[in-house]
């Protein structure tokens, strides 16, 4: 079956290219013709994980897979993992600085905004090794 | 309405182009490209914003509107000036002369575009108050934005809201006072909208959201503007007609249309790439807590429309000058305003326009973008448009599609030159002594290569 693969680095941290990954996500599923309700969903799920990545951890990847029958969005990161997984799926729970809140972002919506748009999602996290989510949309 | 027969106001003129990368470079939507030396717009893809217009230095872009003449096609003529004509004249602080001169040039009426604005806003602030709009609710007033939407946000056509611009609301509602008042049946009437936009005669020869315009003609405000200032200059008979609020006025500038839907959490954009970064914005729900978005394609809005003639910034600081002298300063409510969210409703969908898509099933799609990603990476990523696309990008895009060549981009046409340079003078070198069959000895180089 034919499939698109592309993993992009993110560094922890670097708010200037915040966004960058989940834009080319999203150009190239429109240019394919994803359906706009579905590729409205990866890029609100794509957005989230990667500003997660840019706030939160100490830096990562998102790996990137469409098929004709799914889009597969995995994000790994180096750290620093998260202590309590349940908290951080309750909406507006965040650990977010005062510093990033001031830029618009730490409402605590980010892993459950994630969720609620995957049709399947998963979330592995181990303190001090990193946190694994994937997310599938179907097409 | 099939993309590709869309009428278009944005224009080349063949013999002014010179074949330069500036319009290519500033296009919104990637619609043009260069071939042999010349210009050539995408059809399908042109937004009519006038981008290229402006930035043309040959004026070999332009925007085509319809001559003065076209209102002798009707017996009965009304005009309907943009708010944003107000602003267009030097020293003339009253939008009352300007309105006379209208009168003075032979139109029969006039009807404010403006005054007609304030019914949209009404239709809009109780469609936004008493129905479940996905937020934010996008205005429907740019034709620009709305072109742009269909063809790049398709996602986001739920939350344009489907009520008509206020030119197309003018037009109705000017040609039916016009009728009832003098007794004359409605086909007789032409409402000519008088305009700082091109896009505007595009969406009244196509229109958007409804079957058939009501607009009879769109004059570009620079075709009349000398005419109107000496006219507007002369003795003025006091006018006879409802006037337009400072609400309805307000509408030319940014900002003026979410003032003016009077929601809390409103949001204005002007000049089309800061259009492009909200509406990007938007589509990954960064936005899902205001309630109305202004967009504009055009820097200052309708003020800095291509066929204006006042610079756009000028022309929005003497708009407050014309507030100050315009006596309503709120909106004169009659019984239009009742039923104007019904009334002025859209009556047909407003579609995706799939032009910039891959075409094929969707495993054919699914090879051409990953083609396309394959050979993005292979060029050289300067996006200096010497090739006649926008971008490397585009240009990928423009193999894939069979419409350009590898070698269009000059750094790879300069490299494959250099390769057959290198192999043309190892080969001189090679074949140096079988010129006229004297070979000497064997090239073992040659005879490999022959056994491949």
């Amino acid at each position: 079956m034919m499939t698109i693969k592309e993993t992009f680095p993110v560094t922890a941290g670097d708010m200037t290219c915040a966004g960058d990954v989940s834009a080319r996500i999203k150009r190239q599923m429109k240019q394919v013709g994803v359906p706009a309700a579905v590729m409205r969903r990866v890029s609100v799920g794509t957005y989230e994980a990667e500003i997660n990545l840019v706030i939160h951890s100490l830096g990562g990847q998102i790996d990137y897979e469409m098929t004709e029958e799914k889009i597969t969005i995995r994000v790994v990161d180096n750290g620093p993992g998260i202590p309590d997984l349940k908290k951080a799926m309750t909406e507006g729970w965040s650990t977010a600085s005062n510093e990033v809140r001031n830029m618009g972002f730490g409402a605590g919506m980010g892993l459950p905004n994630m969720k609620r748009n995957a049709d399947e999602f998963q979330i592995e996290s181990t303190v001090g090794v990193g946190t694994d989510i994937t997310m599938v949309f179907n097409i | 309405m099939d993309a590709a027969t869309l009428y278009h106001s944005v224009r080349l003129e063949q013999d002014k182009c010179k074949g330069c990368t500036n319009c290519l470079k500033r296009c919104p939507t990637e619609a043009i490209r260069i071939r042999n030396n010349r210009a050539t717009i995408i059809r399908q893809n042109c937004i009519d914003c006038g981008e290229c217009v402006r930035v043309c230095q040959n004026h070999a872009k332009v925007a085509v509107t319809d001559p003065v003449s076209v209102i002798d096609k009707f017996e009965y003529k009304i005009a309907l000036p943009a708010p944003a004509l107000y602003a267009q004249f030097p020293q003339i602080h009253n939008a009352a002369q300007i309105i006379a001169a209208l009168y003075k040039m032979g139109f029969d009426d006039v009807f404010e575009v403006a005054r007609a604005a304030e019914v949209v806003t009404y239709a809009i602030s109780r469609t936004l108050i008493n129905e479940d709009r996905p937020r934010p609710v996008i205005s429907s007033a740019c034709p620009a934005v709305l072109r742009l939407i269909q063809q790049k946000y398709p996602s986001l056509l739920d939350n344009v809201i489907d009520i008509v611009s206020p030119m197309e609301a003018a037009a109705r509602i000017g040609k039916e006072e016009f009728a009832k008042k003098h007794g004359v049946p409605i086909e007789k009437i032409g409402a000519f909208f008088i305009s700082p936009c091109a896009a505007k005669y595009s969406v009244v020869k196509n229109p958007i959201g409804m079957e058939k315009s009501n607009v009879d003609g769109v004059i570009a405000i620079r075709d009349i503007f000398t005419q109107l200032q000496s006219l507007a200059k002369g003795e003025m008979t006091p006018l006879d007609i409802e006037r337009a609020s400072t609400v309805g006025i307000r509408w030319a500038i940014p900002t003026g249309e979410s003032e003016a839907v009077g929601m809390r959490h409103t949001l204005c954009v002007d000049g089309i790439e800061n259009v492009k970064h909200a509406l990007e914005q938007i589509e990954d729900s960064r936005f899902d807590r205001l309630d109305f978005v202004e967009l504009l394609a055009c820097t200052n809005g309708c003020l800095g429309g291509p066929l204006t003639v006042e610079n756009g910034f000028v022309a929005k600081s003497r708009i407050n000058a014309i507030l100050r002298h315009t006596v309503d300063k709120q909106i004169q409510k009659t019984e239009i305003f009742d039923k104007a969210h019904q009334k002025f409703r859209m009556t047909e969908e407003v579609e995706p326009n799939e032009a910039l898509q891959l075409t094929g099933t969707m495993a054919e799609r699914l090879e051409k973008a990953a083609r396309i990603e394959e050979i993005e990476a292979s060029l050289p990523g300067l996006d200096c448009g010497s090739c006649g696309s926008p971008s490397c990008r585009a240009l990928a895009m423009d193999i894939v599609n069979g419409y350009a060549h590898e070698m269009n981009c000059i750094f790879k046409l300069n490299e494959r030159i250099s390769t057959l340079a290198g192999e043309m003078v190892a080969l001189g070198a090679s074949t140096r002594f079988s010129v006229g069959g004297n070979r000497e000895e064997p090239n073992e180089k040659l005879d490999n290569h022959a056994g491949k």
